[in-house]
């Protein structure tokens, strides 16, 4: 197997990250690892809008990994966070399955509502589950790696970001050889005409349906993180606004490259939590102003400042 | 031309964002050991919760802090500051979920070096916390959830406190208010948001009712969604069915548009309303709401804190600085900002020392302090949990002004489990070893 330009950088850029981890403080690690985490999450949006589907639901796969690993270690006695986060991908493809077949009928704000409505659908079902702490939630802990327990506190930390930031890697390595093969180009084929697809004698439909499931595992992966990482999952994950924070960050990075989701997440993250500190008030505000900025002055995302030239030569 | 334009606006952008990374990591790094007891703030500051408990609680923090710096307040607090050091508050806004309380917690923590953490008024983020303040082993206070889990699900807490009560209490002791005031009603209903909160207020309501009341029955219960903010469909259900009591655990909007779409149906006419987060909205009910209408503020809070010095002379700034009366939010805001004080001054430390946070839990632990709402005592879970008497009683509006009649207290004893027996098994039992006056 040969790695192009692209796939070394990110690899090295990863070992940076875990590198990182061992020498900065644990707020900063933290913030890291839910970053990356929802930053997963995000490259299932962005899968989905280089088809040309916006999902306003992508909170609910995320939710789905979130709930799937929490409910293992409460009530199935599943510690073991690898299995709990394969089995937290497993549901989600299961229940993208069956989604997909309404939805990949769909298009535009069809699909994006209809995506909505799913995702509410799953956040109504928990608040009226009380054994599950309705709007409450509930922790998530005692997991094991491997039957190694990680001690609480720095590191489980360390344990939780070396996990996302080597899961981020596989799945950046394999949306990048997606996007580069065959099925990805026709991807943004079915975006720009899908008529024309129609008639290369491909169907979109089914495209589009293998495109969601796997964006729903990718989601549920970082869903599952999540959970991990902060201890604690409720409804709110697949509450609409935890979607629409995932579009906004989609919006941030850009559709141009498939690390420009991660950087996304972490210009996302630090930018509000700064905010919080200096504005408590107005935080929301910086947030819009932020992302208003963004849209006016690089309409392609934050990644139009890495690839100026050859986003040039491509037009 | 264009291209010079648009090349200028790229450096442009990456450079705040660089400058603001650095001038971020640069402060984080700075902010520590400056000399003050720093404390975390955690409320409402936007969205739905930021109007009835979140402002007033900030703002009740920072009147607070002004004046305890300043060494103003009545004894036993007339010390300047905490343990003779001057207060920092960092205010933060508790809105975005548990997920995100998470990371602004470790925040506050690990980056901005606070020595306590005061905060949250809802219960998902409360329980999401209590086990992040343990592996931190920092010394956190919730000042206002009300979910029994907090202590249930997190048994062994080291660093976790809460001086204000739980829900269950509120419950409770509604039905024993109803018991000794109209022990003859037969037809109780109830109209709660549906999720944790109203879900939870409704079954304690519910059994505490069942025993205390037996010749009373459900006769109607609806459970719209939080935020609906219009309740034709539910009141007209609620009408029919002809109840003398309407027991609600709304808070906030949702709150004050119930009572006014009741009262003008004519429901709040029939049926009396017992609102258990009543106080919150007193000032805004004017003549809307009808008299007699019974309501309740969490425990002996906001308007039903007694009249002792501490409680007159915060009513007394607060009105000057804010021109309202304090509501209950803010009442206990001061009883954990009060608790935090007594903590750190109870740790046996040297004057001007900051404890540490085992210090800080062996100051408070199982300890009794005075506050804003009398005598409070820690005497629950492991002497983690405040436990207090609860107040309830009628709104009175006579002559553009707003009053309480008829208030009875319950004692502690009389509305809160012993230590280790859940709610819903002392409701179940009949109370148990309750010892009211």
């Amino acid at each position: 197997m040969r790695f192009d330009k692209t796939e070394i950088s990110l690899a090295a850029v990863a070992i940076a990250c875990v590198l990182f981890g061992f020498v900065s403080p644990g707020w900063l690690i933290f913030l890291m690892t839910i970053a990356f985490a929802k930053a997963l999450v995000v490259q299932g949006v962005v899968m989905q809008m280089r088809s040309g589907l916006v999902s306003f639901g992508q909170g609910l796969f995320y939710c789905i990994g979130g709930y799937t690993v929490g409910m293992g270690g409460q009530f199935f006695g599943i510690h073991d966070a690898i299995a709990a986060l394969a089995l937290g991908v497993l549901v989600a493809i299961v229940v993208a399955m069956i989604l997909g077949l309404l939805l990949t009928r769909y298009r535009d704000i069809f699909f994006a509502m209809l995506s909505l409505a799913f995702s509410m659908i799953l956040f109504g079902i928990l608040v009226k589950s009380q054994s599950l702490g309705s709007t409450d939630g509930f922790n998530v802990h005692n997991w094991t790696v491997f039957g190694w327990a990680p001690e609480v506190g720095a590191g489980s930390q360390q344990t939780v970001f070396t996990m996302t930031v080597l899961s981020g890697l596989v799945i950046a390595v394999l949306i990048h050889r997606y996007t580069k093969a065959g099925i990805g180009v026709i991807c943004e084929a079915i975006r720009e005409n899908e008529v024309r697809v129609e008639y290369l004698g491909l169907s979109p439909r089914w495209v589009l349906y293998g495109n969601y499931v796997a964006a729903a595992s990718v989601s549920a992966l970082g869903g599952g993180l999540t959970a991990l990482a902060t201890g604690h999952v409720d409804p709110e994950m697949a509450y609409w606004t935890t979607s629409g924070e995932f579009i906004f960050i989609a919006l941030l990075g850009g559709l141009g490259h498939v690390a420009a989701p991660f950087i996304a997440a972490i210009v996302f993250s630090v930018v509000r939590t700064y905010a919080i500190e200096f504005v408590p008030h107005t935080w929301q505000m910086i947030l819009g102003f932020t992302l208003l900025g963004v849209i006016v002055f690089l309409p392609k995302g934050l990644w139009s400042l890495v690839s100026r030239e050859k986003s040039g030569e491509r037009a | 031309m264009k291209n010079n334009k648009s090349n200028f606006s790229k450096y442009l952008v990456s450079g705040v964002a660089a400058l603001a990374l650095s001038a971020g990591l640069a402060s984080g790094a700075s902010a520590a050991e400056n000399g003050k007891f720093r404390v975390g703030i955690v409320t409402f500051l936007s969205g739905p919760a930021a109007g009835p408990f979140g402002v007033p609680s900030a703002n009740a923090a920072k009147v607070l802090v002004e004046a305890l710096n300043k060494g103003d307040v009545p004894a036993p607090y007339n010390k300047m500051g905490i343990n003779g050091l001057e207060i920092e508050a960092v205010i933060i806004d508790e809105a975005g979920g548990a997920t995100k309380q998470v990371e602004e917690y470790r925040n506050l923590v690990q980056r901005q070096k606070v020595d306590a953490v005061i905060g949250y008024v809802s219960s998902g983020d409360c329980l999401a916390i209590a086990p992040v303040a343990e592996e931190l082993k920092t010394f956190t206070i919730a000042y206002d959830c009300g979910t029994p889990r907090l202590f249930a699900d997190n048994a062994d807490a080291q660093y976790m406190f809460r001086t204000g009560l739980d829900a269950s209490v509120d419950n409770i002791g509604a039905a024993r208010y109803l018991a000794a005031t109209r022990p003859d009603v037969t037809r109780l209903s109830g109209i709660q948001q549906n999720y944790s909160w109203g879900q939870d207020s409704w079954a304690d309501f519910t059994a505490a009712a069942a025993k205390l009341l037996p010749d009373a029955e459900i006769v109607e219960e609806q459970f719209p969604k939080i935020y609906q903010g219009q309740y034709g469909a539910e009141i007209s259900a609620l009408s029919v069915k002809r109840p003398e009591i309407l027991h609600s655990s709304f808070w906030g909007g949702d709150m004050e548009a119930l009572v006014l779409q009741a009262n003008a149906r004519g429901l709040l006419e029939d049926a009396t309303g017992l609102l258990t987060c009543g106080e919150a909205s007193f000032a805004n009910y004017k003549d809307q709401a009808p008299n007699g209408m019974i309501i309740g503020a969490r425990g002996p809070f906001g308007a039903f804190a007694p009249n002792n010095e501490l409680n007159t002379w915060f009513k007394g700034v607060y009105n000057a600085a804010y021109d309202l009366d304090p509501v209950y939010p803010a009442t206990k805001m001061v009883q954990a900002i009060l608790g935090l004080k007594f903590a750190a001054e109870n740790a046996g430390v040297a004057d001007k020392e900051i404890p540490t946070a085992e210090q800080l839990a062996s100051g408070i632990k199982g300890a009794t302090f005075e506050s804003v709402s009398g005598t409070v005592e820690m005497a629950r879970a492991n002497g983690h949990q405040a436990m207090q008497g609860i107040t309830y009683g009628q709104y009175h509006y006579e002559d553009g002004k707003a009053s309480i009649v008829n208030a009875v207290s319950f004692d502690g004893e009389c509305v809160t489990p012993p230590e280790g027996v859940d709610a819903a098994t002392w409701i179940s039992e009949g109370f148990p070893g309750a010892t009211c006056n």
